[in-house]
């Protein structure tokens, strides 16, 4: 049980609303008057998780507990799984479809991105079956 | 002689006319630093938040809120006035086909010289250029020269400081050579000499008064456009043209930063973006925070819609008087001044650094802001959440982070009747706003 936790349900049907969770994450980072770039470490790793939950997963929950020490993530979706992690972490490697490139999404930087900002990465994924990512984010001050 | 430069950090141009105040909620609601509340029926600023963009002068109804005025007369107490012209000035007038006519209307009101603020801007978009090729500099480059956008960054985006340009502004650079001409032509000393910015907006008012990356302003004084223009009229109206001075001193580029993008469009950067209004300043704000906009090498911000053009002490609407001033640059030439050599004067550099103003966090070690926040997510639950701001503050958020800051109780909620206290723990909802199925 961390100091203080907060819980989004993704939606998987509404792309305009992806980054939502991520934006009051950094709110609330703000009030509570962590470091900048612990805050943007914490943002971007999570933007970047929550934009291919919702354009490669349908959506899902996301879990974030906060520590005076660390900020811990935790993404769970019930999609299509992932079939070749160490695939998907290449830089440039990408399954996104057309619509969302058109948006400037699917370079394949996404999980490079998020192994980038954060201090530990682990993804549990079963296709088929869906995918949990877990993301720390240590304080630097 | 009275020095009228107040130097208190919290110094605001923006005031409230406690007559007129109703203690309606359309000020509260529009702040955009979420920076005044109403207290006992009067809207009250947090002085500590505000960033004096003048959003709440625009929205009120009641004309309640102004921008601090400053008696015409203050010019008279200085042996020779000169008067610096906003370039928006030129988009307030009917049928004006020179700029000329404008400044030799401002000699006529009173004042010995005139220094056009473009031509400034004109230095100020050539040591822009020489800034971006600095390679060590943090890309985009921030403009400075709205100082609402300067103050929003110091106050809730603090990590993005070091992007913000460290030139001064178009103004405080109109006023050094303007009174270092004045002091090299007349030899009268500093102190005979006053310089006064015809201002649009309330932003430049609190620029002058408590300067953030300066010592002191080499602006004495400010009039709005507003408050000048019937003057003004009067005078442009009397002059006879074909005795008009030539004292125009600028061109296209200097001209056009009285709209967003002018400025922008001046630097000539390939990669930028102008943003204007200050709800869309913040969008890109929190994007560039988010390290979205790294591709980019300049970004132009303005709090007002339009630009300067669209500032709170204007006259004319912004879009008309941009379409003004793009027909007065028309016969303009690009630029009519440069700097002496490539490199960017000290002159025209801050002369001190821009300090983050930390008004966001709710406690100054993060277990005690976690203990706050739940407490404040807990009374989030409570209130009713239909941020009607009854109780004074923007919304049902707002009331619960001022209640953990102890600035407010659960009783300012209107709907908070006693018996909350000790059966429910939320408040009910009032029979127009439920919903059926709501008890």
């Amino acid at each position: 049980m961390s100091l203080f936790e907060l819980h989004y349900e993704v939606p998987g049907d509404d792309f305009t609303r992806a980054g939502e969770a991520s934006g009051d994450v950094k709110a609330h980072l703000k009030k509570l008057g962590f470091d900048p770039a612990t805050i943007r470490n914490v943002v971007i790793a999570l933007y970047e998780a929550e934009i291919n939950m919702v354009i490669h997963a349908g959506g899902g929950t996301i879990d974030v507990s906060v520590d005076p020490e660390c900020i811990k993530m935790e993404l769970i979706d019930h999609g299509p799984g992932i079939a070749d992690i160490s695939l998907a972490m290449q830089e440039g490697y990408s399954t996104a479809p057309d619509n969302v490139r058109a948006l400037g999404f699917g370079a394949g930087m996404g999980l490079p991105n998020i192994k980038k900002y954060t201090d530990e990465m682990i993804i549990e994924s079963e296709v088929g079956v869906g995918t949990v990512i877990k993301l720390r984010v240590d304080v630097k001050e | 002689m009275v020095d009228i430069t107040n130097q208190n950090e919290f110094f605001h141009s923006v005031r409230l006319d406690e007559e007129l105040c109703k203690g309606c909620t359309n000020c509260i609601k529009h702040c955009p630093t979420g920076a005044i509340r109403v207290r006992r029926g009067k809207a009250y600023i947090i002085k500590e938040r505000c960033i004096d963009c003048g959003e709440c002068i625009r929205i009120c109804p009641h004309h309640a809120k102004y921008a601090e005025k400053y008696p015409f007369e203050e010019i008279l107490q200085y042996k020779y006035k000169i008067a610096l012209p906003a370039p928006t000035l030129y988009g307030q007038f009917n049928n004006l086909e020179d700029t000329d006519i404008v400044l030799n209307g401002l000699k006529q009101m009173g004042f010995d010289d005139v220094c056009e603020v473009s031509q400034a801007a004109e230095f100020i978009s050539e040591a822009t250029r020489l800034a971006l090729k600095d390679e060590r500099r943090p890309r985009p480059v921030i403009s400075s020269a709205c100082p609402a956008v300067v103050r929003l960054i110091r106050v809730r985006f603090p990590n993005l400081i070091d992007h913000v340009l460290n030139l001064n502004a178009p103004m405080e650079e109109a006023a050094r050579i303007a009174r270092e001409k004045a002091m090299r032509e007349t030899g009268l000393g500093n102190d005979d000499i006053g310089v006064f910015f015809i201002t649009p907006c309330t932003a430049k008012i609190t620029a002058i008064k408590s300067p953030i990356c300066n010592i002191k302003s080499y602006v004495n004084g400010v009039f709005s456009i507003k408050d000048i223009y019937p003057v003004l009229l009067g005078c442009m109206e009397k002059l006879n043209t074909e005795e008009n001075e030539n004292l125009k001193n600028s061109g296209i580029i200097g001209v056009s930063w009285a709209s967003s993008g002018g400025e922008a469009a001046g630097v000539f950067a390939d990669r930028y973006l102008a943003a204007d209004g200050i709800e869309n300043v913040i969008k890109v704000l929190e994007e560039l925070e988010d390290e979205k906009l790294n591709d980019l090498d300049f970004i132009e911000l303005n709090a007002c819609p339009g630009g300067c053009v669209g500032g709170p002490l204007t006259v004319e609407n912004p879009y008309v008087a941009k379409a003004r001033i793009n027909h007065l640059r028309k016969y303009m030439p690009i630029s009519c001044n440069h700097l002496p050599s490539n490199e960017i004067p000290k002159s025209l550099c801050w002369q001190k650094p821009l300090e983050p103003v930390s008004i966001m966090k709710l406690a100054d070690n993060v277990r005690e802001a976690m203990i706050k926040m739940s407490r404040m997510n807990e009374i989030i639950e409570m209130l009713p959440g239909l941020d009607c701001g009854t109780c004074g503050a923007p919304s049902c958020k707002d009331l619960a982070e001022d209640i953990v800051r102890g600035k407010a109780s659960i009783e300012d909620c209107v709907f908070f009747t006693s018996e909350n206290t000790d059966g429910s723990n939320t408040i009910p909802i009032p029979a127009p706003f439920r919903k059926s199925e709501d008890k």
